[in-house]
């Protein structure tokens, strides 16, 4: 809080402080009155029963299983790339860069035709796969691999700043102290880079949770099996909307328990030491 | 005993490096930033690899191109202090001088023992459960030095040990190191660009320009005007 | 204030200048009265092909006026129109939608008529490698099926026509679980179900006749079901209440339901609606 004295030195800052604080509040109500409105316009008995629907409990479960085990393989698979591009010079680095990043630029629907002609039962390896007995399109696996391919970018960017955002001379330092390369990067690398990495996996699993059009097209849209959140939220917007948008708040309300938990929990571990 | 012969390509230069030192004892790098003094701190550290040539300390072979043998860092039992102190920033005094200790898999009570014996003596009991962010330059110093010292390595190695200190604090731990260099009786190896730190504890002193040694011997025989410009700026000021 | 914040704050200013002037621009450019009439038509996906080629047409045969079409599903064009999203005309692909509309007296009730009916068909990927030549081998075991979700029309006419197919002795309850089980996927628009036809992913879908557009027709087969287990689909059309431009939109009706219109449905799958 400023004190009395360094307020009357900011006073000739006033109108930049102003300015600054008119956009802070309009964008926030831009994002903040669309949420409002949706809330606003489900009552809580429609929201109750349509917790009680086999439908909802079934897409609500399937989608933060497969959202959680997505963003755990992107964290396990992400991790080593993002800290190899953050510490390393190879050729073809800008290549595997680029790549990495392209799902963010891919249209969800396109992404999920991709994956389809690549590991449908045509596909480029699907059809061995096919050969062997192995089916993966339309399958809650399929599910899990469109939403890792959509929200993979979010992680490793993050990752990769973070690791590059940590001092080499504090690795280099362990190393000396006896640490291998893997304990340093457990035991120092992690510790320091690790805000940047929750966040990414936050962004991930949010990003999981919301995937709709990879799904509809790599994993198909069955209760029970492939149908996420998203998927029968969309479903439902055909028939009735009420019901599409208590399934929406539903969704909304969820996803920011989650992540504000997560938030939290983070924040602990940063006060503590 | 510390044996150095090496030859490595660098950005500006090419280091080409040759000193023996067959008794032991302190040698000191002397020279202005940039000579190549740190570089020969992480070839003996292993944190970076020669071109050609061998490292041998304490009748270790750490490195040699010649057979293809090479040691990795983590296995060389060296002590490094370096420049910024690199403490570990998440972690408190404790967990700093603890860490190599810790990874050596040393009982709870040995660790607990040994940081005692050293934070001890250097006035550093009372922070050990600080963070390490919360220290003065003088106590970071002491505490680096001590997470160096603590896993009893084959070899201290010292980059800019007093560059950070005020005057005064200076002056008392170049005594103190003295006496932990003698106690320690290990190889050392110190990187400064001040001679006064080189007279007061090196055994043997090699001032280095470009990659190059330019000049070795004891302080004594350092110490005479004329031999090189860098030796003579010393004297104007005292 | 010092004279970099007062060019940043100018800066600000003139850019949410801008923007309002912006926006008060672009909404004046959508009143009529200029020389073209602009008659905006809210179409349901299924008719995109026919409706694109009919209006063309008629804008060549009227100059005067210029046709802008929207395409989605029925239901959401009914919420967009509900949330006063301007429109002149509705098309939609089952009543239920135009018949809320009514009931909220959004739409002039004297124009709703049936332009077009539709019917379900089997839709087959050209290379049918699961050798699919009737209905009757859907139920085979393994048979990869796509169909609509429940709450889109084309999906709901599905299990009514399977409906009546368990009720017939030629096919029975039997038939229907095993045609139910082969299903690997619900899709909730046409499109995503065609695509997975197209690239072979599935062995075979149901929708309307009128869903394979003529691009597909090289790469995936329509086979009709008869009429006695079909649905058939009522298109109906009427006028938005609030629209500016009524006569227009009663002319344009009118081509719809003409024999030139009507043709025009007929080649892209549909069945001329009853005069």
């Amino acid at each position: 809080m400023t004190t009395t004295m360094e307020r009357i030195c900011m006073r000739g800052n006033l109108p930049l402080r102003i300015l600054v604080a008119i956009l802070v509040i309009i964008a926030v109500l831009f994002i903040g009155i669309p949420l409002a409105a949706l809330l606003l316009r489900v009552p809580p008995e429609l929201m109750l029963s349509s917790l009680q629907d086999t439908v909802v409990i079934d897409a609500l479960f399937l989608s933060l299983v497969t959202a959680s085990i997505s963003t755990v393989i992107v964290i396990g698979f992400g991790t080593p790339i993002a800290y190899i591009n953050a510490r390393c010079q190879y050729p073809g680095k800008k290549i595997i860069d680029t790549i990495t990043d392209i799902p963010v630029v891919l249209p969800p629907a396109v992404a999920g035709l991709a994956l389809l002609m690549a590991f449908g039962r045509r596909g480029l390896v699907g059809q061995y796969l096919n050969l062997a007995g192995i089916d993966i399109a339309f399958t809650t696996i399929a599910v899990i691999m469109a939403q890792v391919f959509v929200a993979s970018p979010f992680y490793i960017r993050q990752a990769r700043t973070s690791f590059a955002g940590v001092n080499r001379v504090y690795e280099q330092a362990a190393r000396t102290l006896g640490a291998s390369p893997l304990t340093t990067f457990f035991s120092v690398t992690v510790p320091l880079a690790i805000t940047g990495i929750l966040s990414g996996a936050v962004m991930t699993f949010a990003r999981a949770l919301g995937e709709f059009g990879a799904t509809i097209m790599f994993a198909g849209n069955l209760q029970g099996k492939t149908q996420t959140m998203p998927l029968a939220i969309y479903g439902a917007l055909q028939g009735d909307i009420n019901a599409s948008l208590a399934l929406a708040v539903i969704l909304v309300i969820i996803s920011f328990a989650v992540i504000i938990v997560i938030k939290i929990l983070t924040e602990k571990e940063e006060a503590a030491p | 005993m510390i044996d150095i012969a090496v030859k490595k390509v660098l950005r500006d230069y090419m280091l080409d490096v040759n000193i023996q030192m067959p008794e032991g004892g302190t040698l000191v790098l002397l020279g202005e930033n940039g000579a190549g003094k740190s570089t020969i701190l992480n070839l003996v550290a292993g944190l970076m690899a020669p071109d050609t040539g061998h490292i041998r300390i304490g009748g270790e072979t750490f490195v040699d191109t010649t057979t293809r043998t090479c040691i990795p860092a983590e296995s060389r039992e060296t002590g490094y202090m370096f420049q910024d102190y690199a403490l570990f920033p998440h972690m408190t005094v404790y967990d700093n001088i603890a860490y190599g200790l810790r990874i050596r898999h040393l009982p709870r009570e040995a660790i607990d023992a040994r940081v005692r014996e050293l934070t001890g003596p250097l006035d550093l009991l009372s922070v050990c459960d600080e963070n390490v962010g919360s220290l003065s330059g003088g106590q970071r110093q002491r505490v680096a030095l001590l997470r160096a010292l603590a896993v009893k390595p084959k070899c201290l190695l010292l980059d800019e040990p007093f560059s950070a200190l005020d005057v005064r604090t200076q002056v008392q731990v170049r005594q103190e190191l003295k006496e932990i260099l003698t106690a320690a009786n290990v190889p050392a190896i110190m990187v400064t660009h001040d001679l006064r730190d080189a007279v007061a504890l090196g055994d043997r002193i090699c001032l280095m320009e470009h990659g190059e040694i330019v000049l070795c011997g004891d302080a004594d025989a350092i110490l005479q005007k004329g031999q090189h410009p860098f030796i003579d700026q010393f004297f104007i000021r005292s | 204030m010092t004279r970099s914040t007062l060019l940043i704050s100018l800066a600000a200013g003139i850019t949410i200048l801008a923007l309002l002037l912006a926006a008060g621009c672009t909404s004046s450019v959508t009143s009529p009265a200029q020389e073209k009439k602009q008659l905006t038509v809210f179409a349901a996906a299924s008719l995109t092909g026919a409706m694109t080629d009919i209006s063309k047409t008629y804008e060549a045969g009227h100059p005067d006026t210029k046709i802008v079409l929207n395409f989605d599903n029925a239901a959401t064009l009914r919420t967009q129109i509900e949330q006063g999203a301007h429109a002149d005309l509705f098309l939609s692909a089952n009543t239920k939608h135009l018949t809320a509309l009514q009931g909220e007296g959004l739409i002039i009730n004297n124009s709703v008529k049936i332009f077009a009916k539709n019917k379900l068909a089997l839709l087959i990927p050209k290379e049918n490698r699961a050798n699919i030549t009737g209905l009757s081998d859907l139920a085979q075991p393994g048979i990869r099926l796509v169909v609509g979700t429940q709450e889109a029309p084309f999906g709901d006419y599905t299990r009514q026509a399977l409906g009546k197919m368990a009720n017939d002795s030629a096919y029975g309850l039997l038939y229907q679980n095993a045609v139910m089980k082969n299903i690997i996927s619900e899709e909730p628009t046409v499109p995503s179900l065609v695509a997975k036809l197209r690239i072979g992913e599935a062995d075979a879908g149901i929708a309307f006749a009128s869903d394979v557009s003529e691009g597909d027709r090289a790469l995936v087969t329509t086979i009709p079901i008869p009429d006695r287990y079909n649905v058939i689909a009522l298109y109906p059309l009427g006028i938005v209440q609030e629209s500016m431009v009524k006569d227009q939109a009663a002319a344009f009706a009118q081509f719809i339901t003409s024999t030139e219109g009507n043709a025009i449905l007929v080649r892209y799958g549909f069945a001329p609606a009853d005069r």
